[in-house]
């Protein structure tokens, strides 16, 4: 027991301190990886309570996707991330206040409602298993909807952003290979004196 | 853990499955086909809402499939249809623009159909879960669709606008559908939770109710209805404007689909836990639609706050919790939309010039086009529910309904309202036919257009004198129910 509790302990802190330096690094682009690291000390901690499944997809998605896609947006779009700091600053005491209050209400919810710990799954099936399964049977109608939903983000994401653009001059091996001598070359006479027009 | 399969009866899908795979297999084809598709596109877009609604029309009556999770009946049909006109309509009087604003690259009328699939599941939901994505399907199209012409600055803050507020009454839904989840004890069959909604003394569960406040408020804000309205003048203003005759009427469908089945089937056991809330909305949409009305000049910013209006009257009908109440659900939505694509089918005509959004250009219509100057009163006076329209027979049934429910302040209320609104639908006509025309400009009908305003203006016209046989399709499309 011992030894998981100090992991516990290990993770937990690696959690917290990476989720401080996602707000305070001045680098934008550490943000984005501290935050990498707060997803990947919290798929630890899901691994400590035997939620395999959910760690693998935080794994997967949050750090394989999206962390990546919020690196490509820090990186790419030209945001004074300084100004942006400074102007931060300015919040910081209504920020404070309601991060006092949503604190005090949680606080307040823990005192006065002890939550039963529910019964402790039994460890017959892992949890991968169960959710495959239940996704295939049970919930087989709303897996196929949720997928339409995924492909009309995608037909949404390239109509909207593709644009066809009018002046590239693309190369078209078949054009030129069918250019003949006839369309591309013409003989003219020109009068001495006068040059050609 | 033994394996088991749910009840699949796919026969009762049918219309789902048309639209999907048609959908896709018209993705498939405008990507191979380039521009000179486009045209091949559109007609068999038409060519399978057609098929669909002759799908529905012929299919299986009333079942259910996936454990329950897919309901169809009579209701769930009659608005599917519904459904299939608010969206092909839309599409068919709206050809030319889509070609002269460079719409058309297949895949708008490809996201129109996932739009409307998202609907259809929507109104055939059998739980909490499928609702949330149906609901979900359709409202991510519309994002999508609202922001098509993304040159135009206005279309994309529409997309952006409603993308953010629709999200966030998306949280507000989910919240309240885990709330249901919690207090239920991981209930989320619209079958379980009604059983345990009778089960005496589990209406004090504040959770519970709260929850379903929040289901009706994040459906109330899909129908736009106050105060959940903020969005919609923008949106409807940004939005081009075939876009904008389409998510006037078919969401609104798909969305009081929803509300009905929660409304008068899982959540009427507990029917005085919420009723006062969709009194608030019911009032607060029809002052909504009645007062901000009266200062605006933009057309399609005018129809956003009567169509706000008009959802306050739907949902008197809602809260009387009777079959008449029903019934006048299913007319008042009827007729709306015929009103709707009708004035939508003039503005789109007018635009070809890049007209017709300002009540200004309207001016001195009656003059040159004394016809559109007339077809457009009909609809105007329709709409402000004036006899012998069938706007009138619309407000008519609600507020029968609401009196013989008991509640005759909110009839009384509705009445006011819409004497209120009856002043801008009447601005519009004083504006075609009073003021002097100032500009050169006229409604040229393409031929769909044409089509469509004068089949909405028989329809208008004959179900305002003779409402007998829509009343009777309602009847029997609501009779499962009370």
């Amino acid at each position: 027991m011992m030894v998981a509790d100090m992991i516990f302990y290990l993770f937990a802190a690696l959690t917290v301190l990476a989720a401080l330096g996602v707000v305070g690094s001045p680098n934008p682009v550490h943000s984005v990886l501290f935050l990498v690291l707060a997803f990947f000390s919290t798929a630890g901690l899901f691994v400590l309570i035997g939620a395999e499944f959910l760690a693998a997809i935080l794994v997967m998605v949050y750090m394989g996707a999206v962390a990546i896609l919020f690196l490509f947006v820090v990186m790419m779009l030209d945001v004074d991330f300084a100004r942006l700091r400074h102007e931060g600053v300015r919040y910081l005491p209504i920020g404070l206040t309601v991060g006092a209050v949503m604190l005090m209400e949680l606080g307040l919810m823990v005192a006065h409602h002890r939550l039963d710990h529910g019964t402790v799954a039994t460890n017959t099936v892992d949890n991968t298993f169960a959710i495959g399964q239940a996704l295939y049977t049970r919930y087989l109608y709303p897996f196929e909807v949720a997928s339409l939903i995924l492909l009309v983000a995608l037909i949404g994401a390239v109509a909207l952003t593709h644009r066809e653009r009018k002046h590239v001059r693309r190369q078209d091996i078949a054009k030129q290979l069918a250019r003949t001598r006839e369309d591309a070359v013409e003989l003219r006479k020109v009068v001495s004196g006068e040059g050609a027009s | 853990m033994s394996v088991e399969m749910q009840d699949i009866h796919l026969v009762y899908m049918m219309p789902e499955i048309l639209v999907a795979v048609m959908a896709m297999a018209l993705l498939l084809l405008s990507a191979w086909t380039h521009k000179g598709g486009a045209g091949v596109v559109h007609w068999l877009t038409v060519l399978t809402i057609v098929g669909v609604i002759l799908v529905i029309h012929v299919g299986e009556g009333t079942g259910t499939t996936f454990g329950g999770q897919f309901v169809t009946d009579a209701m769930s049909r009659y608005m599917k249809v519904l459904m299939c006109l608010g969206m092909i309509i839309p599409v068919i009087m709206s050809r030319d623009y889509i070609r002269a604003h460079a719409m058309d690259g297949g895949e708008y009328h490809v996201v129109s159909m996932f739009a409307m699939l998202g609907g259809m599941i929507l109104a055939s939901s059998g739980g909490f879960v499928i609702l949330y994505l149906g609901l979900e399907l359709m409202s991510l199209s519309f994002y999508v669709l609202a922001a098509w012409r993304r040159d135009d600055v206005r279309s994309g803050e529409a997309g952006l606008k409603y993308f953010v507020l629709g999200s966030m009454a998306s949280g507000l839904l989910l919240y309240g559908i885990s709330m249901i989840y919690g207090a239920t004890g991981g209930a989320t069959g619209f079958k379980e939770v009604a059983a345990l909604l009778a089960t005496p003394g589990i209406h004090d569960n504040q959770l519970l109710v709260l929850g379903m406040v929040m289901v009706l408020a994040g459906m109330g804000f899909k129908v736009a209805a106050a105060p959940f309205h903020m969005w919609a003048p923008d949106v409807y203003q940004g939005a081009p404007t075939p876009v904008t005759a389409f998510m006037a009427v078919m969401p609104k469908v798909a969305a009081f689909a929803a509300l009905f089945r929660l409304v008068a089937d899982v959540f009427a056991p507990a029917h005085g836990q919420w009723v006062g809330v969709l009194q608030l909305f019911a009032i607060l949409s029809m002052a909504t639609g009645a007062f901000a009305g009266l200062v605006q000049t933009d057309l399609k910013r005018l129809l956003a706050y009567s169509s706000i209006g008009h959802v306050g009257y739907i949902l008197i009908g809602l809260v009387s919790n009777s079959a008449a109440g029903m019934q006048g659900v299913m007319v008042y939505l009827t007729i709306y939309l015929f009103m709707t694509v009708g004035v939508f089918a003039i503005i789109i005509s007018f635009d070809r010039q890049g007209l017709g959004e300002n009540i200004r250009d309207y001016q001195g219509l009656a003059h040159k086009q004394p016809l559109v100057a007339f077809v457009l009163a009909m609809f105007m006076f329709s709409m402000a529910g004036i006899p012998p329209l069938a706007g009138f027979i619309g407000k008519l049934n609600i507020f029968m309904a609401a009196v013989k429910a008991g509640l005759v302040p909110l009839a009384v209320l509705g009445v006011l309202f819409s004497a209120v609104s009856a002043f801008y639908y009447l601005r519009v006509v004083k504006v075609m036919y009073f003021d002097p025309a100032d500009r050169e400009s006229r409604v040229t009908f393409s031929g769909g257009g044409f089509l469509v305003v004068t089949m909405s203006m028989v329809l208008i016209l004959m179900w305002g004198i003779l409402p007998g046989d829509l009343l009777t399709w309602t009847a029997s499309s609501v009779q499962t129910w009370h």
